[in-house]
């Protein structure tokens, strides 16, 4: 079996083909890695708003559909907001795709054991919810092969990584200031 | 019985305030509204799991350059409650009309605390309430409730009374309504 994957080096992989894709990062460890792959005014980070991360995706999806918009999230923050998942399915938006860290425990608290270490498969539960296509990606050639689909469609991924933490890197924190940059980088007059 | 002319009032505001997103839970109340949303080429009905995911919604939306509105029940507003903190931080409009359950008439009584806590739970979250108790007042509400919103970037939630809706009818198998 192969080495499990590292979160940083999972999200830089992911990012470094990026182009004009717009990222929503979910709340904890998530955030810090998006922020280490290089923080960009079309980073939209949660440090907070537990759940909201694949909500936020859809909105942004829907008032920019010429743009890919990918969410990057933990599997508990993915857990709190499953519900969304059926939302998304059901709205069929095309530029949308979602990707869950998968440490199966909850990092930022304690590396408890997650649901996902008890049996939940968010991929399945993605398929259960009307998402055309998902995808569960644990070594290398899988993740080079994801990077490629997100350049192309919309999709919703599990992505397996190794337990633990790594030193935090942090974007700026000011919500205010994160959405104000965030519609200045896409031209929207009155940021 | 004639239909009430205020949601189709309120439908016409919305798209006056160029609102392109309406995210929403099933509620007899907004019925009208859902129904002509779903049916206008301009915006994007979309039907929600949890009221949460609609403060999220509106705040991508509002992201993205688009303008969304969350329709729901007094009964979600606790579904909300930390959600609430995304227009707190950034800063982005957010714009709730809820139909209040629970306060007139009312023959459920699992509605009525959620509904003795409504709007003081949006208070207490930030949020600026307006409340409709009359017919004629309605669309200027929602459209002053909509100005607030989005010119002044504020979360704002305009109640509509249970008084104003109708109190729901239930009849129980066997008997006479």
């Amino acid at each position: 079996m192969s080495e499990a994957l590292d979160r940083r080096a999972v999200v830089a992989t992911l990012l470094a083909g990026r182009d004009d894709a717009l990222v929503v990062s979910g709340l904890g460890s998530a955030t810090y890695d998006v922020a280490a792959a290089g923080d960009r005014a079309e980073n939209f980070y949660l440090w907070g708003a537990m759940g909201g991360a694949a909500m936020v995706g859809l909105g942004l999806a829907l008032a920019q559909p010429t743009r890919r918009v990918l969410v990057i999230t933990g599997d508990g923050e993915m857990l709190m907001g499953m519900g969304g998942l059926a939302t998304i399915g059901a709205s069929q938006a095309e530029n949308l795709s979602i990707v869950v860290l998968d440490n199966r425990s909850f990092g930022e608290t304690g590396a408890q054991a997650s649901h996902t270490a008890h049996g939940t498969d968010l991929a399945l539960v993605a398929a259960g919810c009307g998402w055309r296509e998902t995808r569960r990606v644990a070594d290398q050639a899988g993740l080079v092969g994801l990077a490629a689909a997100l350049r192309t469609r919309a999709l919703f991924a599990v992505v397996e990584i190794a337990p633990g933490e790594k030193p935090r890197v942090l974007p700026p924190r000011h919500g205010a200031l994160l959405a104000a940059r965030f519609r200045t980088a896409l031209w929207i007059s009155d940021p | 019985m004639t239909e009430p002319e205020w949601p189709d009032e309120v439908f016409a505001v919305l798209r006056e305030a160029d609102i392109q997103q309406v995210g929403y839970v099933p509620d007899a109340g907004h019925a009208r509204l859902i129904a002509r949303a779903l049916a206008e080429p301009s915006m994007r009905a979309v039907v929600l799991t949890t009221e949460e995911e609609g403060i999220a919604l509106a705040t991508g939306a509002w992201l993205g350059g688009a303008r969304a509105v969350l329709l729901m029940q007094s009964s979600g507003v606790g579904n909300c409650v930390n959600m609430l903190s995304l227009p707190a931080n950034c800063r982005t409009p957010l714009l709730l009309l809820v139909t209040m359950r629970g306060e007139w008439g009312e023959f459920n009584p699992w509605q009525v605390p959620m509904a003795r806590a409504t709007e003081q739970v949006l208070r207490a979250a930030g949020v600026l309430v307006h409340r409709a108790d009359h017919a004629g007042e309605v669309a200027e509400m929602v459209r002053a409730a909509a100005a607030l919103a989005f010119a002044s970037c504020e979360a704002v939630a305009v109640l509509f009374s249970q008084r104003l809706i109708g109190a729901k009818v239930f009849v129980a198998a066997g008997e006479k309504s």
